[in-house]
């Protein structure tokens, strides 16, 4: 007490005393802190790709992250808005983009479909907490639209010799390979077998996320350890991404065999990019609802579009579109649920 | 034990409770300074018309301003001396309210006040003991106690609530006051009881004041009540605890609806400093012109509880606790959640001011906001129900006319919504603008 006793109070620069709106206190959490943790939370995945796939998943990641910044950036100078880089949320848009294409697309092709996703789906919609569509689902949308063969075919077989950079001597392409579902929608269970063991095998190595698949989408282990993380700091809740994989697991064992009741849930859940989809991309603030029942009513929707997709549809996965097809119900989901309200006087709305 | 606790159901936040700096410290009387400044206003309603002029003297304990109509409350001197000057002050509702200034006679000894027997008294009688006493609701809004105790005929009241939440991060003044004065609280209560002819009273205390519950329910044991029966009853800790509808929810059940008050679900409820005052309004005859109020928050030199007299200016405070911290960055009036930020320490202490805290930059946030990235926090922590998020949005459109279907007059502007947002939108300041602008 002896140390402030000169700070008499007729010295002290009252003018730096600031004077706002209750409340004065805040909690510690911020916009950036919540899309660094999702940041986080995303890597091990990318570590796991760098191994089975090969060093150039890295580079791909990083180009896609720095076009994605550049674009916010230089979006953000356009449209003569505050750039707000250090949010970290063109970060998460990037490596989210890079998580679903595939291991072997060239450098360039990621830079596409960065600036056209966040210039166009998230700028020009009004920028960060505007746009209604899933910018990551848009970038793959239109790069699969425009690059058809490179987006649907680059795929890469796991190694295991470490050999991380065997894809980027020159020379060597991609040895072109197909994911599971693709197999299993065109040549039937028997070729699936007949390519990656037996059932049992085959549970296992896709939990733990050996087998061709896009960047980021292969461990469903790190996928969900990420996910628990994001649920344990209260980031998303477990509405949207239970309901989407319980939704894709009971209908496709009911529609997804020989009759009904026949499918396997299990493959259809650790396959095509379900975890990631659940997990990081159905969860996101912007294009989901906010309430928690509209949130599982969201996932239900998600689940029952990406069966209807892979069992009757052209694309042999569809969790991608799946998810934005339901971004458009997001503001109907929104007004249909609301939140309980206390006791509201007579006659007033809802 | 835990399972226990009375909550309401829906929303809510956990501040920092910071409680820890005051809670404790025992009540402190402040030596008197030189000089009061008496706002002839302290809450909403009607300003007193003053009784004295310039150079006018008063004995402490005095009726200096008096209701001429509406809603309003007595206000009595502070102390024994001199009227200087009747001009104006910063008082909480406006920026220019009338107020009387009378300086001190630094002779006069302090007004002695003996207890008298209150029991023969009609209820009627104890009511306007109250009501001449100037007994406002000390917690916040500063509603007149003789006001909220006579709901109109008709309305059936079962239950009365003294609200000992102290929800309030940093606030100790309730907590001290109970765990001191418990004989004065209890006696307060069974005053309020007969004042509203029934029995059954619920003391309702935030579990993070274990003490303040302990030593009230031994009081209660001890105590003679005459039939009143008061329970107290232990809350789980969580804002907005203490405010009257989500603690008439945890006590009772029972929901106010909107637009309604206490009384239409048989509730009358009141603050534990309120009860305090109406002890010394009708036992020892003492209007009120003293309150405890905790002076808090790490830009502090010395925080106390202390009990002040309505009218001392927050400077002469901040001198007798040794001035402030160099690192100081925000000073507030009431709870860091719904008090004013003020700009000067030219402001007297009214019956309302439940502390004043002094924040340093650690302790408050000043991020600028970004926009909503609709997370949806804000919803599940309104504990009305309400949607902050559309309502700011709508406001920063520019539609915040449109905005009554929202619900804008439900909220009580606790600030809990504005507390949890990540990207640290002035929520409540929306609502705000939506209120002035919404049609009701």
């Amino acid at each position: 007490m002896e140390q402030v006793k000169d700070t008499q109070i007729s010295e002290h620069p009252l003018s730096a005393c600031t004077v706002s709106v209750s409340p004065h206190v805040k909690s510690r959490e911020s916009t950036a802190k919540i899309m660094w943790t999702v940041n986080a939370c995303l890597l091990p995945p990318l570590l796991l790709s760098v191994f089975i796939f090969g060093f150039q998943t890295l580079i791909i990641t990083l180009v896609s992250v720095l076009s994605c910044v550049i674009a916010e950036a230089v979006s953000q100078k356009l449209l003569h808005r505050p750039i707000t880089l250090k949010d970290g949320s063109a970060v998460v848009t990037g490596l989210l983009l890079a998580y679903i294409i595939p291991p072997g697309v060239p450098y360039w092709m990621p830079i596409l479909g960065a600036v056209f996703t966040i210039y166009i789906t998230k700028h020009l919609f009004g920028g960060l907490g505007f746009n209604i569509f899933n910018p990551a689902l848009i970038g793959r949308a239109f790069l699969v639209a425009t690059f058809p063969v490179a987006m649907t075919s680059a795929w890469i077989m796991p190694m295991n010799d470490f050999s991380i950079f065997k894809y980027m001597q020159p020379g060597i392409d991609a040895v072109s390979t197909a994911t599971p579902l693709y197999v299993l929608k065109h040549y039937g269970l028997a070729a699936l077998i007949d390519k990656y063991g037996a059932v049992s095998t085959m549970y296992k190595d896709f939990f733990l996320g050996v087998r061709p698949g896009c960047i980021g989408e292969v461990s469903n282990l790190l996928l969900l350890l990420g996910g628990l993380v994001l649920i344990f700091k209260k980031y998303i809740s477990w509405h949207i991404p239970v309901s989407v994989i319980a939704t894709i697991g009971v209908l496709t064992w009911i529609f997804g065999g020989e009759g009904y009741f026949n499918g396997d849930p299990i493959l259809a859940v650790l396959t095509g990019g379900v975890f990631l989809g659940a997990i990081f991309m159905a969860t996101d603030y912007v294009t989901s609802p906010t309430q928690k029942n509209a949130q599982l009513a969201f996932g239900f929707g998600v689940g029952a579009i990406t069966v209807l997709i892979r069992l009757k549809g052209g694309y042999p996965e569809g969790v991608c579109y799946a998810i934005l097809l339901m971004n458009t119900l997001t503001p109907a989901l929104d007004s249909w649920f609301q939140p309980k309200r206390f006791a509201p006087a007579k006659g007033a709305i809802k | 034990m835990s399972t226990s606790l009375l909550t309401f159901a829906k929303g809510g936040v956990h501040p920092p409770e910071s409680k820890e700096i005051t809670e404790q410290l025992a009540i402190e009387k402040m030596p008197l300074p030189e000089e009061f400044e008496i706002p002839l206003l302290q809450h909403f309603g009607a300003p007193c018309q003053p009784l004295v002029k310039k150079k006018d003297r008063v004995e402490e304990g005095d009726l200096i301003g008096q209701v001429t109509g509406g809603l309003g409350a007595n206000v009595h001197a502070s102390v024994t001396g001199t009227i200087t000057d009747i001009g104006t002050s910063i008082g909480p509702v406006s920026l220019n309210v009338p107020s009387v200034t009378i300086s001190r006679d630094l002779e006069a000894p302090d007004k002695t006040y003996a207890p008298s027997d209150w029991k023969s008294l009609s209820p009627q009688e104890l009511l306007s003991k109250i009501k001449d006493a100037g007994i406002v609701g000390i917690g916040g809004a500063g509603f007149p106690a003789h006001v909220k105790l006579a709901p109109p005929p008709g309305t059936k009241v079962d239950k009365l609530i003294l609200n000992g939440a102290e929800c309030e991060p940093y606030l100790t003044t309730d907590h001290r006051v109970m765990l001191e004065k418990p004989e004065e609280v209890i006696v307060g209560a069974q005053i309020l009881l007969r004042v509203l002819g029934i029995s059954e009273g619920h003391i309702g205390v935030e579990a993070n004041k274990s003490d303040a519950i302990d030593v009230l329910r031994k009081t209660v044991e001890t105590q003679k009540l005459d039939g009143a029966k008061i329970s107290i009853d232990a809350l789980q800790v969580k804002y907005p605890q203490g405010s009257e509808k989500q603690l008439i929810e945890s006590v009772t059940g029972r929901k106010v609806p909107g637009g309604g008050l206490p009384f239409d679900v048989g509730v009358i409820v009141q603050n534990i400093g309120t009860t305090k005052a109406v002890y010394d309004a009708v036992v020892l005859n003492k209007p009120l012109y003293e309150k405890v109020i905790t002076i808090s928050g790490r830009g502090i030199s010395r925080p106390a509880n202390l009990q002040v007299r309505v009218g001392t200016r927050i400077r002469d405070i901040v001198q007798y606790l040794g001035g402030t911290k160099p690192d100081l960055a925000k000073i507030v009036m009431g709870g860091p959640m719904m008090g004013f930020a003020v700009s000067t320490l030219d402001i007297p202490v009214t019956k309302t001011v439940s502390g004043v805290l002094f924040l340093t930059k650690e302790e408050i946030d000043d991020q600028p906001h970004g926009p909503c990235i609709r997370c949806g926090w804000c919803v599940e922590a309104c504990p009305m129900g309400l949607s902050p998020n559309e309502i700011g949005l709508y406001v920063e459109a520019g539609l915040a006319a449109d905005t009554a279907p929202f619900g804008v007059f439900d909220c009580f502007e606790c600030g809990s919504c504005a507390f949890v947002c990540p990207a640290k939108r002035p929520l409540v300041q929306f609502i705000r603008l939506a209120k002035q602008k919404a049609k009701r």
